[in-house]
């Protein structure tokens, strides 16, 4: 197994040094400098190759690549142009406010898939399952951005029962509980409402994955050892069913990047997906690929975290 | 010279293992096989699950690469690059073990047998169709079936669809890989009766996969038995059921179920006593990594493994 | 020594499809004595399977009508806490297909030990252990300890079916269904485990019900055999008579069609025709009538029973007298009784 691990390992830093080079590309075919910040995008193009040569910009680009990404080992994302400020001070807080939104939708999308899936496969075709089966497809149909208005128009402005907007009331001092309560009520609805609406492939998935296993050969024979239906299900097929739903955790990760782009900038919840779009409006270009390159480097971990975890719970690849 | 010849044929298949795949070793699935079978005859080859049986056949028809050795089909080499024409290619076909997972389930018959005809010939569609409907009706389907499709026949229906497909070139040597082991007792009578008529009317050669002894008693007129990818013994039909040499083959001989049961006392000393000198004389039997010695001959046409003498 | 073990009456077992429900197994009577080896022969899909469920309890959704006493105890009818404790421990199966019968993420020595578990309340966990590790060993499993630890897909086909006997014999169970429990092995693994289910029977005088479709399998195992053709016993005799002296036209077809490993005869024969699929199975008259049909309609019975013809010796309906092979004329073919 920690071959197997160790192999997976490898292949992650090819991954990301072809991730570095498709961004650095991307930046390069961006006006000013993406890279830097440091050059005004918007002045007269003579000025503008002036500063360029100055900055060493118009250096071979495979030592700029080697400079920039000897800067991004030390920390350096650049400066962002918008802002006058370095990308790494000004991504912190939104990473932080990120990930946890993030993991509070993975909680929220687990405690509600993981019951329905559950009731809908051991119980298929009842009219319970029918019900779950339905909630499913309309999540499959509706928008997420749709839902998440909806969501916000209703229990934030209608019923108030939580905050339309940011990730924290002004004022309170970091570190005491009120702050953390109110950074707490601040997440709930777009982690709900994002939850709501990713769940359903996981239900989906885990509801299919019991019908599958109810009618394997193996869960006869445990039938025939003389286990009742409740060990059966327990024992054998929840099991079972469970661990292709924990391989499936770290692909959630990727899923929710895109779901966050559109819940942040509904809520006005200052995390990456919302300063990814700001930045892009304004024309903030080291902002932009400093968060592409954040995005990129998350969506790959999480295929590596869902190769992992597949190695430890299932034996047939452990063993080699 | 042979109509098929198979000299020191050795197909291994590399152990790869270790961080970055390396080659750590070989598994010799085939080591060091020699055979020939006459034209119009069946050579029979048996031996348990692994033995090396199916990579065997799929070396000869050239689906499996060969590590060394020498196949000759009507004289010409079919391992040298040169002569991996068409020609002799399409002269050899083979049947697959499983008539539920062999054809393609969604092609309906008429492309399933047409296939290696559209490979090798260049036909109209006219006289495709009519080449094929011939060939359904010669392995007993009506005509009509060729707009069907694999799942609306039965296994022994499949089976000789699988065969349509194989004489569809006219081939003169077939290799058939347990063709009737997913069969029952019925359907397999019906396809071996089948093969045996088909192998008269068109003078065909089998080199006839089984591990079922009784089959291949009913079929063959030459044995090789196959062990860990070498042969232990060969030999005609009488010299492997009537006078088995080497103490695998009597193994393989005694476990055969008697289909009567007044035998039934006797065959259970039979299987005790081969037990009792399989376990004492295991040693003179096999080398030292378990694996059997080259072959002598103890007749014409019987040769059995056997440490040289001396 | 006769001592019933097991009595299924008028048994039928219907599967639904569409609308409508169709018998595959269709009013089966049989007996099985302790220490006793019943061989139940018949084609691919006559209904030797979904006869074996049935006594198990194991249909999910077909419906049973008759009864099955097991010793003495209707166990179509009971609760299934009542049929749980039964199970695995007085009543076990061996399954068809090795390949699929085991939980590929649960370690087999595990799997056996569920077994002991659930009918072995007072075993500490270290005596089930031991348990488990003994009766690896006793199916004849080398390095028992180190395959306790193992998980299925490490083992081979034959490791793999060793390992559904231990589970199935682990209780000592008094009835043994095993469905055709040597299909997917080699001749040499073949005997073996036909050895094994000899010793358990004269070990603990099991009574065991062996399905499978090899005549020679049957003809050295079996006290008696009963022929199964669609859904219904057609002959049922002692495993000499049937084979010395089988009269149904199905059980004749089936023995001709063996490839003889004694004699080498130059035809097999061919029983015509296919095994009907379930909604299709002719419900009035001779099932086997649309596969002889060379042979005149007017001697089959309109409701064929089963007929004893000396004692312990039934065949079902009435044309076996006039059957003959179609190269045989019918003069040699008046053979047994008439
Ligand atoms: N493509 C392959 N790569 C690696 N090993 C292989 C390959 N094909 C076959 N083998 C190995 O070669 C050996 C011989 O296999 P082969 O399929 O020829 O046996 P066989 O006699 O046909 O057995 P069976 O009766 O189970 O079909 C086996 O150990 C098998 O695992
Ligand atoms: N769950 C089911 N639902 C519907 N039909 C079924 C079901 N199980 C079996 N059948 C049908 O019942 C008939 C008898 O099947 P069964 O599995 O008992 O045959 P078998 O004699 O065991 O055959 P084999 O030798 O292939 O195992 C077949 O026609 C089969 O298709
Ligand atoms: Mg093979
Ligand atoms: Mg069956």
């Amino acid at each position: 197994m920690w071959k197997f691990i160790v192999r997976r390992l490898v292949i992650t830093f090819p991954q990301i040094i072809l991730l570095s080079v498709l961004v650095f590309i991307m930046a390069q075919m961006m006006p000013g400098d993406a890279l830097s910040g440091m050059i005004d995008p918007n002045i007269d193009p003579a000025a503008i190759e002036k500063q360029r040569e100055n900055l060493g910009l118009n250096d071979p680009w495979h030592e700029r690549y080697v400079d920039w990404v000897g800067g991004l080992l030390q920390g350096d994302l650049g400066e962002s142009f918008r802002f006058k400020m370095e990308v790494t001070e000004l991504v912190e807080q939104r990473l932080i406010n990120s990930f946890w939104l993030g993991v509070a939708t993975l909680f929220f999308t687990y405690l509600i898939a993981i019951p329905l899936g559950i009731i809908s496969g051991r119980w298929n075709d009842t009219w319970g399952d029918q019900l779950i089966t339905g909630y499913t497809y309309i999540g499959f149909a509706t928008p997420l951005f749709i839902f998440a208005l909806v969501m916000l128009w209703v229990f934030g402005f209608q019923l108030q029962w939580f905050p339309t907007g940011g990730s924290v009331e002004p004022g309170l001092t970091p570190g005491s509980f009120d702050y953390v309560w109110s950074k707490f009520q601040h997440l709930l609805l777009p982690a709900l409402s994002l939850a709501l609406i990713a769940t359903v492939n996981t239900v989906q998935y885990l509801r299919s994955e019991i019908v599958d296993t109810k009618q394997k050969d193996f869960i006869i024979t445990a039938r025939a050892k003389g286990a009742s239906e409740s060990r059966v299900y327990n024992r054998h097929i929840f099991r079972n069913s469970l661990l292709p739903i924990a391989a499936f955790f770290g692909f959630e990760i990727t899923g929710l990047i895109g779901g966050t782009v559109f819940v942040e900038q509904i809520f006005g919840y200052p995390g990456m997906g919302l300063l990814f779009m700001e930045s892009i409006l304004l024309r903030d270009y080291t902002v932009v690929i400093a968060v592409v390159l954040l995005f990129g480097i998350a969506s790959i971990l999480g295929a590596l975290i869902s190769d992992i975890i597949l190695s430890l719970v299932d034996p047939r690849i452990r063993i080699k | 010279m042979g109509f098929l010849e198979v000299e020191d044929l050795k197909v291994y298949f590399p152990i790869k293992g270790g961080l970055f795949n390396r080659t750590l070793g070989n598994i010799k699935a085939v080591d060091g096989v020699s055979f020939s079978i006459e034209q119009g005859k069946t050579y029979g080859l048996v031996g348990e699950s692994g033995s090396g049986k199916t990579t065997t056949g799929r070396a000869i028809i050239g689906l499996n690469d060969i590590t060394s050795g020498k196949v000759l089909f009507e004289g010409k080499d079919l391992t040298s690059k040169k002569s991996k024409t068409a020609s002799v290619r399409k002269d050899i076909q083979m049947i697959f073990q499983d008539p539920y997972s062999s054809l393609n389930p969604k092609k309906r018959v008429l492309d399933i047998v047409a296939e290696p005809i559209r490979n090798f010939e260049k036909l109209s569609k006219q006289e495709e169709k009519k080449r094929v409907q011939e060939l359904l009706e010669m392995v007993g389907l009506s005509p009509e079936s060729i707009l069907k499709y694999p799942h609306e026949f039965s296994g022994g229906q499949r089976q000789r669809i699988g065969v349509a497909r194989a004489i569809a070139l006219k081939p003169k040597l077939i290799i058939a890989d347990e063709p009737v082991s997913a069969l029952d007792v019925s359907v397999q009578a019906q396809v071996l009766n089948f093969m045996q008529d088909i192998q008269k009317e068109l003078n065909l050669t089998y080199l006839f996969i089984s591990h079922d002894l009784g089959v291949v008693k009913h079929m063959c007129d030459e044995i090789g038995i196959m062990y860990k990818g070498r042969y232990v013994e060969q030999g005609t039909k009488q010299d492997i059921f009537e006078n088995p040499q080497h103490i695998y083959t009597k193994r393989l001989v005694a476990a055969i179920p008697d289909i009567d049961p007044r035998h039934r006392a006797e065959q259970k000393q039979f299987r005790e006593d081969v037990q009792r000198e399989y376990e004492q004389s295991y040693n003179d039997y096999f080398d030292s990594e378990g694996l059997a010695y080259g072959l002598q001959s103890v007749s014409d046409t019987h040769l059995v493994a056997l440490p040289e003498k001396g | 020594m006769s001592e019933k073990l097991l009595e299924i009456k008028n048994l039928k077992t219907s599967f639904r499809i569409k609308d409508d429900y169709y018998a595959a197994v269709d009013d089966v009577t049989l007996t099985l004595n302790k220490n006793e080896v019943l061989g139940i022969v018949g084609e691919s899909g006559s209904g030797k399977s979904a006869l074996a469920f049935s006594v198990m309890g194991l249909h999910n959704r077909a419906k049973i009508e008759g009864n099955i006493l097991f010793k003495d105890q209707d166990i179509a009818n009971i609760s299934p806490a009542k049929l749980n404790k039964l199970r695995g421990d007085d009543m076990a199966m061996i399954f068809q297909d090795p390949l699929t019968a085991l939980n590929p993420l649960m370690i087999v020595g595990d799997q056996i030990s569920e077994t002991l578990l659930l009918h072995k309340k007072n075993m500490s966990q270290k005596q089930r252990k031991d348990r488990v590790i003994s009766l690896l060993d006793q199916v004849g499993i080398p390095y028992p300890e180190h395959v306790y630890n193992q998980f299925p897909h490490e083992l081979s086909g034959g490791m793999r079916q060793r390992v559904i006997i231990a589970i199935a014999i682990a209780n000592q169970p008094e009835l043994l269904i095993a469905d055709e429990p040597t299909t997917a092995l080699d001749v040499t693994i073949q005997a073996q485990i036909l050895d094994l289910i000899k010793d358990l029977k004269d070990d603990m005088n099991t009574g065991i019900i062996l399905i499978t479709h090899d005549l020679g399998v049957v003809a050295e195992m079996a006290d008696r055999v009963a022929v199964m053709y669609a859904g219904q016993i057609v002959e049922i005799a002692d495993v000499h008579t049937l084979f010395e002296n089988p009269l149904h036209p199905y059980t004749r077809s089936l023995l001709n069609s063996v490839p003889n490993t004694q004699e080498g005869q130059d035809k097999l024969h061919v029983i015509q025709g296919i095994v009907p699929s379930l909604s299709k199975l002719p419900r009035e008259g001779c099932r086997f009538a649309a596969r002889m049909p060379w042979i005149d309609e007017s001697v089959h019975e309109e409701n064929p029973v089963l007929h004893e013809i000396k004692p312990g010796h039934f065949v079902r309906c009435t044309c076996h007298k006039h059957f003959y092979f179609p190269d045989e004329s019918k003069e040699d073919s008046n053979h047994g009784v008439s």
